[in-house]
């Protein structure tokens, strides 16, 4: 098996970075809507978890 | 809501087994750490012994204290958090007792191949490929026992230091399993699946993402957990910590390239690597100020609770190398640190303080909680902590000192335009920066000392409970939603789905970052006047690999005008085809080799001898080791033409007819050497027989001529003739 030069060329490959950006972006802007749009109570709860171990 | 509340009991005694583990291997790997950092001020520490010497006693520093050290603090704190966070036993005791034993054994073989110099030659990845696959098998115990744990839990909604240990199971098996493709020519020799740049590529894809997956995100994961333990308060924002676990692992996977910067990888992969690692800080910082916040208005008991103090350190000095690593990715600073101590500075600020404190720290808070008492004595984890703390200081500043002098040095020319300094005037220079350095470890290593007599101490002083009571009410087969539910938490509730997203947002970065390099002709451009090695330069080349040179030797040149001044033209892509593994290096202890075989740098064929045989008999002042072995052992000619085989499998073009005459060639070549020595009168007391044309150092010069040579060949091509 060798990794070399099946393509000869890709066209436009700066276009990656930007993919990259874009993604990034949007995984961004997804986790903090999520974040955001919790309710208050239920975050508190869930941080609470650590100290709430059943005993 | 379900009433029906189950009685069960967490278990302890694996948490038990992998702290004493951490704390074991945490001082072993620390006294090697140490026995290498004498080594650089004091050469003869080396014994003249091939298993002792720097080139072999590195890896296993860096191996035993990411893999051995950390890796068993990450296991204590995973099996200790994780029942309790989802209110459930291990899946399996079973398979808690393979994942532990393994493990250790997996550590044991590590430290003796790699003393024995059987190593694939990538850093942080050196193990062979036996126990490459024993990893991997371990690895998916612990993936299955953990997420045996997840599905059998009572608590519906997975804290996020659970996401933070799903993803790191995914991603270290990922990068691990990609990294470590090779093909085995001897049950422990192999050869790396890439060659040159892709190589290089995919290994730094996978050393920087073993510092983000294996160093960092499970000890975030801890973090998360033990913090508000310890100061008994939730942590300070939830909803940062969302966005902190996305963002973290998402970017992370990008910033691989920032390890290549000015080589010969293509541009574009090292501006993505720059612009990801840049955006990196973000992230980072958000998790330490959350880590920091979560004290807020306890301040007052940092004073007087050891625990906090020890995770406070750890946290400022995560925050203090998260900002120091983007400012390394730019360009114009990583120019003036590459290849210096000032990453060593740099990756110790994270070892010693970050995985270093925060582990001590979850073990003096874990240890007496276990053994149902006190800890022993609270004064002598104090000095332990301020010990500690000055030798992280005493190590990291004289090494950032070092870095800096030594990057202006190389750096300097004179009025008339020649380079100022000779590559060794440096390294006289550095001697009592290392000196320091040696002390500043050996300050860190006295306090672990104490912490394990400390906690020895506990134990002995109280008992065990192996097997935590604990109840809680079964998890109801459906869910209650009061109101409206944000989409997320279904996410947040699936520990499957948490996998599966996570390792697509971990993969896009590499697939985008090494698909191209892979596929795409123009980004390694080719040399017609490159070679493949002739089968005595590949058995030097296996030697170079074995004995660990790239540990202080880089190969590669950066184009800049203090490089190409003291090491001859810069490094191409094309040049590094047929190397499998790479060989680029990341620290110049000693100078680059990339052309040591050609134009100014070229030396006899005896000097190398001499060299080799005792550094300071040609380069007065080297803190370079001896190497008395090569001068009475023979190659093993035997595998010579498997070895060929194997490189034309991985796509060098070697003929059949290569194959077949590979010993022949061999010494054939070997004889030329071997009359040039003797009609140099090369010092041949070394050598108890004398010396003799099959001996292993004949191939290392072979190998040392060739480096470079191939562009030689390009310009002036009727002086040298090549096979």
């Amino acid at each position: 098996m060798k990794f070399v030069n099946y393509l000869e060329s890709i066209s436009g490959i700066s276009v990656f970075p930007m993919i990259g950006l874009i993604l990034f972006g949007s995984v961004f802007v997804i986790a903090v809507i999520s974040a955001f749009g919790t309710r208050k109570e239920v975050i508190n709860e869930q941080s609470r978890l650590p100290l709430e171990e059943s005993k | 809501m379900n009433t029906n509340i189950e009685r069960f009991e967490y278990d302890n005694k694996i948490v038990k087994q992998f702290a004493w583990a951490a704390a074991f291997w945490g001082v072993v790997g620390m006294l090697v750490g140490l026995i290498v950092a004498l080594q650089l001020v004091f050469p003869s520490l080396n014994f003249d012994l091939s298993f002792t010497t720097f080139g072999r006693l590195r890896p296993i520093h860096t191996n035993a204290v990411i893999f051995a050290f950390v890796g068993n603090g990450i296991f204590m704190g995973v099996y200790y958090s994780l029942q309790r966070l989802m209110k459930a036993r291990m899946f399996s005791d079973l398979l808690s007792k393979i994942h532990f034993w393994g493990w250790q054994l997996i550590i044991v073989l590590a430290a003796v191949t790699l003393a024995l110099g059987m190593t694939t030659g990538k850093e942080y990845a050196e193990l062979e490929w036996p126990i490459d696959i024993m990893i991997t098998l371990i690895w998916v115990v612990f993936g299955i026992n953990m997420f045996g744990t997840i599905i059998k839990r009572r608590e519906r909604h997975l804290y996020v230091a659970v996401w933070f240990y799903i993803a790191t199971w995914v991603t270290v098996a990922m990068l691990h399993i990609v990294n470590s493709f090779e093909l085995p020519v001897t049950l422990f020799k192999s050869y790396s699946w890439y060659a040159g740049v892709q190589d290089a590529l995919v290994q730094w894809w996978y050393g920087h993402n073993a510092v983000a997956f294996f160093l960092t995100t499970p000890y975030l994961g801890i973090m998360y957990y033990f913090i508000p333990k310890a100061a008994n308060r939730p942590v300070y924002s939830y909803r940062l910590s969302i966005i902190h676990f996305w963002a973290l692992i998402f970017i992370y996977i990008w910033a691989g390239p920032h390890h290549l910067l000015y080589t010969s990888l293509p541009d574009w992969a090292q501006s993505l690597g720059t612009v990801f690692s840049v955006m990196l800080i973000a992230p980072s910082w958000g998790g330490m100020i959350n880590g920091l916040l979560t004290l807020r208005g306890a301040w007052d008991k940092v004073r007087d609770d050891v625990v906090l103090k020890f995770m406070v350190v750890a946290i400022t000095a995560y925050g203090m190398a998260t900002f120091e690593g983007p400012m390394l990715s730019l360009k114009n600073v990583n120019a003036i640190s590459h290849f210096t101590d000032w990453t060593i500075a740099h990756v110790h600020v994270g070892a010693l303080g970050w995985n270093g404190f925060l582990t001590f720290g979850v073990l003096y808070w874990l240890i007496p909680r276990m053994f149902q008492t006190k800890l022993a004595s609270n004064k002598l984890a104090n000095w332990h902590f301020w010990i500690g703390t000055l030798g992280i200081i005493l190590y990291a500043v004289p090494m950032y000192w070092a870095g800096w002098v030594q990057s202006t040095m190389w750096k300097e020319f004179t009025p008339e335009g020649q380079l100022k300094y000779q590559f060794l005037d440096t390294v006289t220079h550095l001697r009592p920066f290392y000196a320091l350095r040696a002390l500043g470890g050996l300050l860190f290593f006295t306090g672990a000392i104490m912490m394990v007599v400390n906690l020895w101490k506990t134990a002995k002083a109280g008992s065990f409970l192996a097997n935590e009571a604990a109840e809680a009410p079964a998890l109801a087969k459906k869910v209650e939603i009061h109101g409206k539910e944000h989409w997320h938490r279904w996410i947040e509730r699936k520990p499957v789905q948490m996998l599966v997203i996570s390792l697509v947002a971990v993969a896009i970065g590499g697939i985008i970052e090494m698909i191209p390099t892979f596929l795409i002709k123009e980004n390694i451009p080719t040399i017609a006047s490159v070679k493949p090695y002739t089968p005595l330069e590949l058995e030097g080349r296996d030697i170079y690999v074995r004995e660990g040179c790239y540990t202080c030797h880089s190969q590669m040149i950066r184009p800049f005008r203090s490089e190409t001044e003291r090491y001859g033209e810069y490094s191409k892509a094309g040049e590094f085809v047929y190397d499998h593994p790479f060989q680029w290096g990341s620290k110049r202890t000693g100078p680059d080799l990339a052309r040591a075989g050609s134009g100014r740098n070229k030396k006899m064929d005896s000097w190398h001898y001499n060299h080799m045989a005792d550094p300071t008999s040609m380069s007065p002042g080297s803190i370079m080791p001896r190497y008395p072995w090569l001068f009475n052992s023979d190659i093993d000619t035997d595998v010579t033409g498997k070895k060929l085989a194997a490189m034309q499998t991985l796509g060098v073009p070697y003929t059949d007819e290569d194959v077949a005459n590979a010993k022949v060639d061999l010494e054939k070549q070997a004889n030329v050497i071997y009359e040039s020595l003797k009609k140099d009168e090369a010092s041949l007391l070394l050598s108890e027989e004398g010396l003799q044309p099959n001996h292993e150092i004949i191939a290392l010069i072979a190998y040392l001529q060739r480096l470079g040579r191939d562009l030689e060949i390009e310009n002036t091509p009727n002086t040298l003739t090549q096979k």
